[in-house]
């Protein structure tokens, strides 16, 4: 079970007080008439199912009430980092790419 | 109580037992003796008791291999009736007086068993997979199969009573937790409890000390069971250490989440006298310290599996901890100097060691010279390649051996014996890291997986990392407590255990003849998976590990493989001419060793297993005889039957009230929403399909809500209170999902917006009543509001007193017929019901439930969200198309999806209404619906009903549903083939039954 850092309350709390609502950073088109069927369907359907790190969003439901986002390993299930709600992430894949590189160059 | 039965095999002094303390108990109907300190194994082997059970597949005598959690043999079934308990090891079960236990199998007993005629017999029927090859056709067959299989083999039985004791949970965290206090676990806990740390420290034994307490060594010069006591007493003495012996930390999740086991009342009796019998502990741990252990491996060699065969360290640790020594003659067989350890134990216990046997051409180290010096033949370079006798051990065919261990390279010789002890090498408990989802990794050097990189905040020490002197197990826990207090020690520990011999691998013992001709040799025995099993999955073809064990069932059951994996997997790797390493392991998931579903469930049991939400009339529902029906977790009355009446005859009787007079309907279970702010209109804009801007105070509208993808998703009647307040329903099963959604819109996309969501479901009470009288109900209780059809028209609202309490009435119907719902405080919701029906009375006014709610909405062609829609209903599908705003000016949710190709078919499924042919027919709900009832399997399905009823006003069954392209389908003549055999012709028509014009409610 996890244990997540709500950024609202400022406290860690167990898993069973959130709810997991789906991948973070979705944007709704402005103008959804002017965009095509296809760019719609990917706003509505697609998402990414990354292995290893994925932004996402979390409603302290039994809580504050209040979404947020998570930086979460969907292999190790770590929680990164989670952040409040119109913040962006301060580890993504790419940091943590840049991080692995020069810690073995460190090493060897 | 006789005093002086004999226990056959008991030391006359020594280990850890009271001997001032007899305690008698039975097994399989005989009665026994042992004292306190006794495990129930360690007074059967005191009694000489061999067989315990019969082997699940080939019903083959079974005797006690082990002394702890890997048992795989010794299932027990303890106590009687209600009480009884299934499946607990007998190693693991601490002897009380008056214990009763039995075999889980073997028939008629355990001691002659006729279903191993069917082993003798059937063995070679009986391959791996045979369940599989057997049984699989006919399909039909396969469940009378399955009963008999489960008679034969069995493990124990449930009572089918109710479990007499009760179970909690609770909740802990601490900053250390350390799991085990064998030497490793002890050393840590001290560190780490020195440093202040808060600390929890579980071992599944009665008394920590694991291995210490059977140990002849040392700890800086004390004797290991001493020492173990002092540590334990250290702790018990820190206020910031927590010490839970009888406690199994049998699973290991997430973040650093540990759950635990604690019996607390299993070893005083059957049934808890007070208190709870078992506990639950779910802990969060800032560090984790693994200090499992390891198991010692049996030797795979022909029938392997006879009473009297068992592990090295636990012959010892019935000697040195129980002074039980489990035979006279004893034979060894070792790949490793631990068997040696045995040897000069049982010879210090005054008992025979005939040899010890060890596959190593030259071995050497501490405790083999020990061996030797104290006149112990070694026959360096053999093996025991077979064991002889039926129901017990009689003699050990031994042979010479390849320097590799591969091949027999000379005559064997029998050597008589009624013990043969086997130290096959260690395999580390891995068992917990695995639960992280920490793959294991095999080390040659240790002959063994042991525990991968750490995922989580996780520390280890002691065998559990292939290190197996008890020097290095409490320094490595000293180290391991330093780490994860964060700090440093320099504390070493001398044990006097250095110079150890290099172990030989052996998985499998080799036989004069091949492994398909030799006598069964047996590599899990829980589930009588052999060796030539297993050769035989890899030979068919099964190349991946996890494929070979759901083959074989090799790892299943409770024992999940504690003594048996890694032969099995080695023997896989051999065969297919892999390393171990390549092979790879099958991993371990919770729990490490069975759990008892009384724990699991602890108090949330009974009427406790789920809130249950009672509105504030429930009361009287109680008091005037409703049926309940669960609504999410309200409790909403059904119906209310009057004597005699049969369901129907009810629901007739309500509807009829509401058509013809007057009924009421508890609604306060309708989610209730307030909505405040600014920009709260603006909101209703965005998540409703219809227009918001110009509902004034004082009206109400109907409300449809979308998913992005057109869908609907919740439906309700949103009131205006003020310009900037507005009071939304949602369905009662919806309101949660409707909040969340509002609240996600507003913090994610529109966190600009002023508004605020506050639920309010619990706050008011709602009485709702309907028909031709209603008015004239509310006009007896309210005065102040102007009640007119002219004054307060179809989806007004005013606030208004009401038998004297401050009211919001709502001229809304869910009915079809003129109808008010009156909202007070809760806490006047039980009152405002019983003035309703005084003042109802002289109409006859009729409490109704939800089922008579859903035939008048029925009659309407109102949908439920949730039963007519799935998700996949667009308010198109349904009709509903005057729901939506065609001119707003913002892009509310859902809208953008209506011109989607696939949205904008017009052989979407839609809402139909159904009038069965036969009038007296009512279709069942879930039916599916065809065009050509004598189309060949598979028709072509058109759509399904939704919702359906017997109609008493109608005097007929309607129905609705969903059929492709219904809407163009008006009047056609659909079927519904039943399982049973019978085809229901309807016809399609509009949904609205009753009332098409809407007169009723708008009078």
């Amino acid at each position: 079970m996890h244990h997540i850092y709500c950024p609202y309350c400022e406290e860690m709390r167990e898993e069973e007080e959130y709810s997991y609502t789906g991948e973070a950073h979705i944007e709704r088109p402005k103008d959804p008439a002017a965009i095509s069927d296809e760019a719609w369907a990917n706003y509505i359907f697609f998402r990414s199912n990354p292995r290893g790190i994925h932004h996402e969003m979390w409603y302290h439901a039994a809580g504050c009430r209040r979404y947020f986002n998570a930086t979460r390993d969907t292999q190790s299930y770590k929680v990164h980092e989670t952040y409040k709600m119109g913040e962006m992430p301060s580890i993504t894949a790419q940091t943590l790419a840049v991080a692995n590189l020069s810690e073995k160059g460190g090493a060897s | 109580m006789s005093p002086n039965l004999p226990q056959i095999n008991r030391l006359a002094t020594g280990g850890r037992i009271d001997r001032s303390k007899p305690m008698s108990f039975t097994f399989n109907g005989k009665t026994y003796q042992g004292f306190e300190g006794d495990t129930l194994a360690s007074a059967m082997l005191a009694n000489g008791v061999g067989v315990v059970g019969r082997s699940f597949k080939y019903s083959r005598a079974r005797g006690i291999l082990g002394h702890g959690a890997e048992e795989p043999n010794a299932l027990m079934q303890l106590h009687k009736g209600k009480e009884t308990i299934p499946n607990p090891r007998a190693t693991q079960v601490e002897l009380f007086d008056g214990l009763t236990a039995t075999s889980t199998n073997g028939w008629p007993s355990a001691e002659f068993d006729l279903m191993s005629l069917m082993g003798k017999i059937g063995g070679k029927m009986m391959p791996p997979g045979f369940y599989y090859k057997t049984f699989m056709a006919p399909q039909k067959m396969w469940m009378t199969y399955e009963k008999l299989i489960r008679k034969a083999a069995g493990f124990g039985k449930l009572s089918l009573e109710a479990d007499p004791d009760t179970y909690d949970k609770i909740n802990a965290h601490c900053d250390v937790m350390v799991v085990g206090a064998g030497p490793a676990g002890l050393a840590a806990a001290l560190e780490a409890g020195r440093s202040g740390k808060r600390v929890i420290i579980v071992d599944e034994q009665n008394e920590f000390g694991g291995t210490l307490l059977a140990s002849t060594q040392t700890v800086d010069g004390i004797d290991a069971a001493t020492w173990a006591e002092q540590a334990t007493s250290q702790l018990e003495g820190m206020a910031n250490v927590l010490v839970m012996p009888r406690t199994t930390a049998f699973g290991y999740y997430d973040h650093n989440f540990v759950v635990a086991l604690e019996r607390r009342t299993d070893h005083i009796g059957p049934v808890a006298k007070t208190g709870t019998r078992q506990r639950l502990h779910r802990i969060r741990a800032h560090q984790v310290i693994l200090a499992t252990g390891a198991i010692e491996r049996p030797l795979v060699f022909g029938n392997n599996d006879l009473p009297g065969i068992m592990l090295s360290n636990s012959v010892s640790t019935y000697i040195n901890r129980y002074a039980v020594v489990p035979g006279q003659r004893c034979v060894i067989m070792t790949t490793n100097d631990s068997g040696y350890q045995t040897a000069l134990d049982i010879q210090g216990a005054g008992r025979t060691v005939v040899a010890v046997v060890d596959s190593r051409q030259t071995p050497n180290g501490r405790l083999v010279e020990a061996a030797k010096a104290a006149g112990i033949q070694v026959m360096a370079g053999h093996g025991v390649i077979e064991a002889q006798g039926s129901k017990k051990v009689m003699g050990a065919i031994v042979a010479p051996l390849d320097e590799a261990g591969d091949k027999v390279i000379g005559a064997g010789k029998t050597l008589s014996c009624d013990l043969i002890a086997v130290a096959g090498g260690w395999s580390p408990v891995v068992h917990l890291s695995c639960h992280t989802g920490s793959r294991p990794v095999w080390k040659d050097d240790v002959a063994g997986f042991v525990p991968g990189p750490s995922i989580q905040n996780q520390h280890l020490a002691g065998a559990v990392t292939g290190e197996y002197l008890l020097s290095e197990a409490l320094n490595a826990g000293i180290q391991a407590g330093a780490t994860a207090s964060g700090t440093t020690s320099a504390q070493i520990f001398d044990c006097g255990d250095e110079s150890i011999g290099v172990s030989q691998a052996l998985y499998l013992v080799p036989h004069t003849k091949p492994i398909s001709r030799a006598p069964k040799q047996f590599v899990d025995f829980q589930n009588d998976v052999t060796a030539a099993g297993i050769e035989l999955a890899a030979r068919e073809g099964f190349q991946s590990i996890e494929h070979v064990k759901r083959y074989t069932a090799m790892g299943f059951g409770t024992d999940q493989g504690k003594t048996g994996n890694i032969n099995g997997m080695a023997i896989v790797a051999k065969t297919m001419n892999k390393s171990i390493a390549e092979t790879g392991t099958t991993i371990f998931r919770p729990a490490y060793t069975p759990v008892t579903f009384g724990a699991i469930g602890g108090r949330d049991v009974g009427e406790l297993l789920d809130p249950a939400r009672h509105t504030a009339m429930h009361p009287w529902h109680l008091a005037n005889g409703a049926e309940f029906e669960n609504v999410g977790q309200w409790k909403r009355p059904w119906y209310f039957p009057q004597a005699g009446e049969t369901m129907q005859q009810t629901l007739n009787r309500e509807c009829l009230a509401v058509r013809n007079s007057v009924g009421i309907l508890d609604a306060s279970t309708l989610g209730k929403i307030d909505i405040q702010g600014k920009d709260a209109r603006e909101f209703l804009n965005r998540v409703y399909t219809n227009a918001w801007s110009k509902l004034a105070p004082g009206k109400c509208r109907y409300g449809l809500m979308l998913k992005e993808d057109g869908m609907i998703f919740d439906d309700g009647v949103t009131a205006c209170l003020s310009d900037n307040h507005f009071l939304m329903t949602t369905t009662s099963g919806g309101a949660a999902a409707v909040l969340g959604w509002l609240e996600l819109w507003h913090q994610t996309e529109w966190p600009e917006m002023e508004v605020y969501f506050t639920s309010v479901t619990d706050q008011w009470a709602t009485c709702s009543f309907a028909g031709p009288n209603s008015r004239k109900v509310l006009e007896k209780l309210c005065t102040d509001v102007d009640l007119s059809a002219e004054a307060m028209k179809f989806m007004d609202w005013r606030e208004g007193t009401v038998a004297g309490i401050k009211a919001r009435i709502f001229r809304i119907s869910f009915t079809g017929e003129l109808s008010f719902e009156v909202n007070v405080p809760a806490d006047q919701g039980h009152y405002m019901w019983k003035k309703l029906m005084e003042a109802g009375e002289e109409f006859g006014i009729t409490p109704y439930g939800t089922e008579s709610m859903h035939v008048l909405r029925a009659e309407k062609g109102f949908i439920i969200a949730g039963q007519d829609t799935d998700g996949s209903m667009t308010p198109y599908d349904c009709l509903m198309g005057w729901a939506v705003g065609k001119t707003k000016e913002f892009s509310f949710l859902g809208e953008r999806s209506f011109s989607r190709p696939d949205t904008a078919r017009t052989d979407r499924k839609q809402l139909v209404g159904l009038k069965p042919k036969d009038p007296t027919v009512v279709i069942p709900e879930g039916a599916q619906i065809v065009m050509d009832p004598n189309q060949p399997i598979p028709m072509d399905m058109m759509g399904h009903v939704t919702s359906s009823y017997w109609s008493e006003c109608l005097g007929h069954g309607i129905a609705m549903g969903t059929v492709k392209g219904g809407s163009d389908r008006m009047g056609e003549t659909v079927y519904c083939p039943l399982a049973d055999g019978r085809v229901l012709a309807a016809q399609i028509c509009s949904p609205v039954f009753y009332d098409p014009k809407g007169d009723h409610h708008n009078d």
